[in-house]
């Protein structure tokens, strides 16, 4: 395999290749079988991804519809910027395993500010952001001051916030209109404005798909633009060389949580929307896809480190395989195989095939 | 006095492992040079170094531990290849290394310990039978004169006293019934009395007939111990004396002698403004204090072995830690910075000591290994700006003369130095009013030493201040304005290059070496590596 030198920070958006210079090293360096495994682990998921989108489009005429391009979005988009909160967190070198309980707690929590609480959308939406960030403080407090090693601080937080959604809720699912335990009516319901979040339309655009965009976009600019998103990747590059540089790693590294948090929360408000009551076990299953997601993310383009545009494209490859396996008619069930498989290959992708050595993965640090 | 000493005696002493143009490299990094040596049945070599000299590397290679060695190594006039550890092992090398906590399985007992070997080799004796393990790891203790309880065997190994579980990785070592044992600065974790406990061992393990390598930086424990010493330096065999130690021409070789390749300083600044001051300083728990003027103006070089206080005076000043007592200030003003960001706000910048550890971004290009800690000024309204980033690079690659093929290149493909000098000019594009250089020179080429020496000098003379720790006297003596000597915390020597002389320097270096102060001088040295925090503390 090659040596990848052009491994710098992206110039461009992360979709556009190395720029000449680079090319041209790269050339004089590798043989050519090197540049083939090499362009291999670079385009392969690019590849993957625009081969399944080819096949069903052609095989399956509903595919290729506008309505089911945006369904397959405003499908995956909760999962996908649940998978955006995890790579911020794997940028600084860390993992967070509370995504999929803390989206699940922002279900919860939106259902009970409207339906108990009596109160309108943007209340709940308010209230669901400040609980993700402090779940994200939480996080950051556990990792950072209490210096439990990340992987272990967010398993042990996904339960207490877990445990914590089943108390506030009685462990019921919170519905318009249900009767409470007095036997009186709750006075409030999902109201319109909230349900916005999942059937509404910005243009042709549900919105989901628009927050999903502008987050990615906004994400990519933080990240390989400002000033900001360079001390975070160098905090997960080399916490003690970021430290001596004078950035201020613990800062970071809670910024980066709280981001998570966030995130997570905005993920669980397009799924009480969509789902449009407080179902209790929403949220449960999203933690997987998301560290899936954001593990594709590293791989893809070669980049080798947590972006981004990536993440979405790891995304997007999920909606379009899960949708397409349904229309030709697999069982729900090989659904999970075909995500384990894709993230089989992402994984040999970023640590088996690629010889950089700056994979920064989950886990890998711990203070 | 490199030749082989092993006919001196002419008693029955023979050759066990013989090394003939032994080398090794890390890619373009020579770390062995060509290395010869024998080792004899019946004698403890002790050998010696500077960190960075090639000690481990040899011993790696001596293990099995680095089978890409070059050159030939003869156990009994047999020549072998020394593969992998186990390889080693059969073949009659045992090491034990330096840190007993690697030795040492958490979660086994101990006689499960003393049998790690066992466990590890495959389907011979996969069942385990724990009253014949109690036999077989009491019969490989008794070797040390030990005689442990059942309820000692039994107990969980993680609970030895840590000169017990040196015992352990010890006896373990000694039950391969090794030709030649290797002993990685055994002594560094135990009391003085432990240590005597061990000298004990190793002198009855001598008359049985066993070749003992020993590995120390404490003089007075060689004195005590060894036949004869082995001085590594730059990869080389600087020498190979017997009984009695010419302890003088020992350290020479150890610190470096003057060669041709070290040069005289041509002019020696002398600073007039005073940019920092060290104010009673209390560098470890038990030293006296210590006070000095840092100077702009002048290339300060302070030269200490290890434990001297080097580098925790170099944290002190980059911000990395706080004075246990005493003050520092900085251009007249109180300086107590409580992180590096501060210092760098104040104009001081810290080339750390590790460079892949604490200065390098792996992966990451030079330009942006450069500009990492002026992210603010790349960038306008927080956005960077490459044009920003990539002007400073350009400048400091051209500065320090870097050899890359671009400033976009990874940092990673740069040799040692270059990337060295990627550090020091990523710090001194800063314009620092005092620039702290912790063993700059460590693993870099004599061309990039000059090139950041000139570097400084220049620095110096634009009314900066400079300072540069090193444990090599010819590193201080050519970079160096003002020597001032660390012995044990303390200031030994302060005096300008040009009135000081090599062996004035080397003597206050050593403090009191003379034969009767060794003992205690090495029992100093003792007690200072137990208050040493270890770098890995530093946490981020």
């Amino acid at each position: 395999m090659s040596s990848n030198p052009t491994n710098s920070l992206p110039k461009g958006n992360g979709l556009v290749p190395p720029p000449r210079v680079e090319a041209a090293i790269d050339r004089v360096r590798a043989s050519v079988g090197d540049r083939v495994s090499a362009g291999i682990v670079r385009w392969g998921f690019v590849a993957v991804t625009v081969l399944l989108v080819g096949f069903f489009a052609i095989t399956e005429p509903n595919f290729r519809t506008v309505d089911n391009v945006f369904g397959m979005l405003k499908f995956i988009a909760p999962t996908a910027i649940a998978g955006l909160g995890v790579m911020i967190a794997m940028t600084v070198g860390g993992i967070d395993l509370s995504v999929g309980a803390s989206a699940g707690f922002a279900v919860s929590i939106a259902a009970w500010t409207m339906v108990i609480g009596n109160q309108v959308g943007g209340v709940a939406v308010g209230v669901v952001l400040v609980g993700g960030a402090l779940i994200g403080a939480l996080n950051a407090l556990l990792i950072v001051v209490a210096r439990i090693p990340d992987l272990l601080a967010t398993l042990t937080m996904m339960f207490v916030i877990v445990g914590l959604k089943l108390l506030i809720v009685d462990g019921k699912s919170i519905s318009s209109k249900m009767t409470l335990d007095n036997g009186t009516t709750a006075p409030g319901r999902f109201t319109e404005d909230f349900l916005w979040l999942d059937r509404g339309t910005i243009g042709p655009v549900p919105v989901p798909v628009v927050i999903f965009f502008l987050l990615t976009v906004l994400l990519w600019f933080l990240l390989e633009r400002t000033r900001w998103g360079r001390a975070l990747y160098a905090v997960g590059a080399n916490s003690e060389a970021a430290r001596l540089a004078g950035i201020r790693v613990q800062l970071y590294r809670t910024a980066a949580y709280i981001g998570c948090g966030l995130l997570a929360s905005v993920a669980g408000l397009l799924l009480a929307a969509r789902i449009g009551q407080g179902d209790v076990s929403a949220g449960n299953s999203l933690l997987l896809d998301a560290v899936a997601v954001s593990l594709v993310g590293v791989s893809v383009l070669g980049i080798g480190r947590p972006n981004a545009w990536g993440t979405a494209l790891g995304a997007v490859l999920i909606a379009v395989m899960v949708t397409g396996f349904t229309m030709i008619g697999l069982p729900y069930y090989a659904q999970d195989f075909g995500k384990g498989i894709v993230l089989l290959i992402a994984l040999l992708f970023s640590f088996t095939f690629s010889k950089k050595r700056t994979v920064v993965v989950a886990g890998s640090m711990t203070n | 006095m490199t030749s082989a000493p092993l006919t001196t005696e002419g008693d029955a002493r023979t050759a066990v492992v013989s090394l003939s143009g032994v080398s090794f490299s890390y890619g373009s990094n020579v770390v062995l040079r060509d290395v010869n040596l024998q080792f004899a049945n019946g004698s403890i070599t002790a050998l010696l170094g500077a960190n960075g000299a090639g000690k481990s590397t040899l011993i790696k290679a001596l293990s099995g531990a680095n089978p890409r060695y070059s050159g030939s190594i003869s156990i009994a006039g047999e020549s072998v290849t020394l593969s992998s550890p186990t390889a080693a092992r059969n073949l009659g090398i045992s090491a034990v290394h330096q840190k007993v906590a690697d030795g040492i399985v958490p979660g086994l007992t101990v006689a499960e310990n003393v049998l790690l070997d066992d466990l590890a080799g495959g389907f011979r004796g996969l069942l385990r039978n724990s009253r014949r393990d109690f036999a077989e790891a009491r019969a490989a203790l008794a070797l040390l004169g030990l005689d442990w309880s059942d309820r000692v065997l039994a107990q969980d190994a993680r609970d030895l006293r840590i000169s017990d579980a040196q015992l352990v990785t010890l006896a373990r070592a000694l039950r391969s019934t090794p030709q030649l044992l290797i002993l990685d600065e055994p002594t560094s974790a135990l009391t003085s009395a432990e240590a005597d406990r061990l000298f004990e061992v190793l002198r009855a393990l001598r008359a049985d007939g066993l070749a003992i390598v020993y590995v120390s930086h404490r003089f007075g424990e060689i004195e005590a111990l060894a036949d004869s010493v082995v001085v590594l330096r730059d990869g080389t065999v600087q020498s190979h004396t017997e009984r009695p130690f010419a302890w003088h021409e020992i350290l020479h070789d150890m610190l470096g002698r003057a060669t041709e390749l070290s040069r005289q300083r041509e002019q020696t600044d002398r600073g007039e403004t005073v940019v920092a001051t060290v104010r009673d300083v209390v560098l470890f728990p038990e030293s006296a204090p210590v006070s000095l003027e840092i100077r702009g103006g002048e290339v300060l070089g302070i030269l200490g072995l290890i434990g001297a206080g080097k580098t925790e005076l170099a944290e002190l000043l980059g911000g990395l830690a706080q004075p246990v007592a005493g003050s520092l200030e900085l251009g007249g003003a109180a300086y107590a910075p409580r992180r590096p960001s501060d210092a760098i706000d104040r104009g001081v910048v810290l080339v750390p000591e590790d460079r892949q550890r604490q200065a390098i971004l792996p992966g990451w290009s030079v330009a942006h290994n450069i500009s990492v800690p002026f992210l603010a000024e790349s960038s306008r309204l927080g956005t960077l700006r490459g044009g920003i980033e990539n002007d400073r690079a350009r400048a400091v690659v051209a500065d320090l003369d870097v050899v890359t093929e671009s400033i976009d290149t990874p940092i990673d493909d740069l040799s040692g130095g270059n990337q060295q000098k990627v550090i020091v000019g990523r710090w001194l594009s800063a314009d620092p009013k005092l620039a702290v250089l912790d063993e700059p020179f460590r693993g870099v080429d004599i061309a990039a030493r000059r090139g950041i020496g000139d570097r400084l000098t220049q620095l110096a003379r634009s009314g900066s201040a400079a300072v540069v720790l090193s444990s090599d006297v010819d590193e201080i003596l050519e970079v160096s304005d003002r020597i001032v000597v660390l012995v044990a915390g303390s200031v030994a020597l302060d005096g300008y290059s040009d009135t000081l002389d090599r062996a004035t320097i080397v003597e206050a270096f050593l403090g009191s070496t003379s034969a009767s102060d060794l003992e205690q001088d090495a029992e100093q040295h003792a007690g200072l590596a137990a208050t040493v925090t270890p770098p890995e503390s530093a946490h981020a």
